[in-house]
């Protein structure tokens, strides 16, 4: 046993494509030991989640990269980063950081990775074929590439995702397998509510649920029996990986790997079923919000993952024209940006009260007001589980139309209850 | 006293007073980058600080980005003394590989059954580059 890699692959990591190209092939390579990985596997493409600033030693990564001439082989976009390099908000992160951040934005264009600084690329053109092998870091990226789109990742973590991108290869365990993308539970949700399935905060508190109950294993949904949309798949699958290590979910009847319970489960009984009850449901929705009794609120943040274009659209109707008495931050990437300001919807929110957050967002780098006891609410179960630790923000939950509500008369407001 | 644990990730070296997590830990938004304090509100060993101790870990959860903090860590000299783990860390440790291309000196990381980490709980710990663990206080 142990990692077998092909010559080209050894001369690589012995400098024959330079030391930046090395240097990543030995971190592929190292990390494919540790996992006991017998081989390396080609990819079609990476998203990469490492352009974002924590503290100076990933810019100097970043940097030696660079000055080894390395440059990505395959199509790599960048997720987030801590700068909104748009303009369209305020980010409070001062010099020296400020400057550090922009010189690791400036090393990932040099690499040859996409400007697209975004967490959700597969609503921004990156879309990699069913059955395809990639390399995909952000939790939300994974996981949705995985099961909704078919094609095989593993939770890449920061620096392994670009040194794939540039060797063009990622250790073949996990996910890359066929027999580790089976489902082995079943979680059963037919004992629900109708109208709590077609609810806006439905697949947010399932995702949330379902994250707690299966932890890293793959699990089948069923009782769907409607498509519920990309952006409702995308809302679950970032709750689910942020409340647990979520990376790939089926759905049986809807996404692409379990035409039924019986495909995901490969004829293999379940090792266990989860029988969701209302009272589960209820309880997953309270523990989003931490302060329930909160009788006012400061700002709503919506986007994680970042909006879509039609989300906006959402938005914008429920907001009616209305002006806002508390700033509703909407992140979202810039492929959505371009579309906003082409329709005029972006001069139209803005001039409500909305603040439009491109290229980043308010839980991975300081937007929101400093505020010490400041109440956030949001649609987002991946916001709802960030935001306290991250902003200091203590959370309440609710759907889009509540969230729209509140933030027009300051107090928050419930109209869709739980099941 | 001391026994031979399996190598993670090589490393340097070290001693210091053993912190024994009792539950896994997300390092991006868990653990401070600048100092190594355990930020986690929710998390059992809240406010202790990882910095040059020699740190057990059950388990690690969320954030792609631990890999980004332990790195941090390295680089600004307040990562753990040594790294004890129940299994490999497809993440985490990557923070110490990056740290090895960088030359960063990055502690050592060696495997131990999580069953036995009470042995160590309260105890000063030495864990040596060839992945001698001994009990020294």
């Amino acid at each position: 046993m142990g990692l077998a890699l092909t010559a080209e692959e050894r001369a690589v990591a012995s400098g024959a494509d330079g030391e930046g190209a090395a240097m990543a092939m030995r971190i592929v390579a190292d990390a494919a030991r540790l996992l006991g990985a017998p081989r390396l596997l080609p990819i079609a493409s990476a998203h990469i989640d490492g352009a974002l600033y924590h503290g100076d030693s990933g810019t100097l990564f970043a940097e030696k990269l660079v000055e080894g001439g390395a440059h990505v082989a395959v199509r790599s976009t960048l997720n987030v980063g801590a700068l909104d390099l748009l303009g369209c908000s305020r980010v409070r992160l001062e010099e020296p950081q400020r400057g550090m951040a922009r010189r690791m934005t400036e090393a990932y264009r040099k690499l040859g990775c996409e400007q697209s600084w975004t967490c959700a690329p597969y609503q921004a053109g990156h879309r990699p074929e069913f059955g395809s092998d990639v390399a995909w870091g952000e939790s939300n990226a994974v996981v949705f590439c995985n099961s909704v789109l078919g094609a095989r990742t593993n939770r890449y973590g920061d620096f392994l995702d670009i040194a794939c991108a540039i060797a063009g290869r990622a250790p073949d365990y996990g996910l890359h397998r066929p027999e580790n993308r089976r489902a082995r539970l079943l979680f059963d949700v037919r004992a629900l509510p109708a109208a709590f399935l077609a609810s806006e905060i439905a697949w947010p508190v399932l995702g949330s649920l379902y994250g707690r109950e299966v932890g890293n294993a793959v699990g089948v949904v069923t009782g769907i029996e409607r498509h519920p949309g990309e952006d409702a798949l995308k809302a679950f699958g970032a709750a689910a990986a942020s409340s647990g290590a979520v990376g790939l979910f089926h759905i049986a009847g809807i996404t692409p790997e379990a035409a039924d319970p019986q495909t995901a489960l490969d004829n293999i009984e379940p090792e266990q079923t989860i029988r969701v009850t209302p009272e589960m449901i209820a309880a997953a929705r309270a523990s989003l919000s931490t302060a329930q009794h909160a009788t006012a609120i400061d700002a709503v943040a919506i986007g994680s993952p970042h909006l879509s274009l039609d989300e906006f659209e959402r938005l914008a109707m429920l907001i009616d024209g209305r002006r806002l008495s508390v700033p509703i931050h909407a992140c979202t990437g810039r492929h959505v940006v371009t579309e906003l300001d082409r329709t005029g919807l972006r001069k139209a929110l803005e001039s409500c009260g909305v603040v439009i957050v491109a290229d980043t967002c308010v839980v991975v780098t300081p937007i929101l007001a400093e505020l010490a006891g400041g109440v956030l609410m949001t649609n987002s179960g991946k916001f709802a589980h960030y935001a306290p630790g991250n902003t200091g923000y203590s959370v309440v939950y609710g759907s889009l139309t509540d969230c729209v509500e509140s933030a027009v008369t300051g107090k928050p407001v419930y109209t869709d209850m739980a099941a | 006293m001391s026994e031979h644990a399996e190598i993670l990730v090589a490393g340097r070296g070290g001693e210091g007073d053993a912190l024994v997590l009792s539950q896994p830990i997300s390092f991006w938004g868990g653990v401070d980058a600048k100092t190594g304090r355990i930020a986690d509100v929710r998390h059992p060993q809240h406010g202790q600080c990882i910095a040059g101790r020699v740190l057990f870990l059950p388990g690690t959860i969320g954030s792609s980005s631990a890999s980004a903090v332990l790195l941090e860590l390295v680089h600004n000299g307040h990562a753990p003394a040594a790294l004890v783990l129940h299994e490999p860390d497809a993440i985490l440790l990557l923070g110490l590989i990056v740290g090895r291309e960088m030359a960063w000196q990055g502690p050592v990381a060696v495997r131990l059954d999580r069953n036995r980490f009470h042995e160590f709980d309260g105890r000063k710990v030495r864990i040596t580059a060839e992945g001698a663990v001994g009990i020294t206080a």
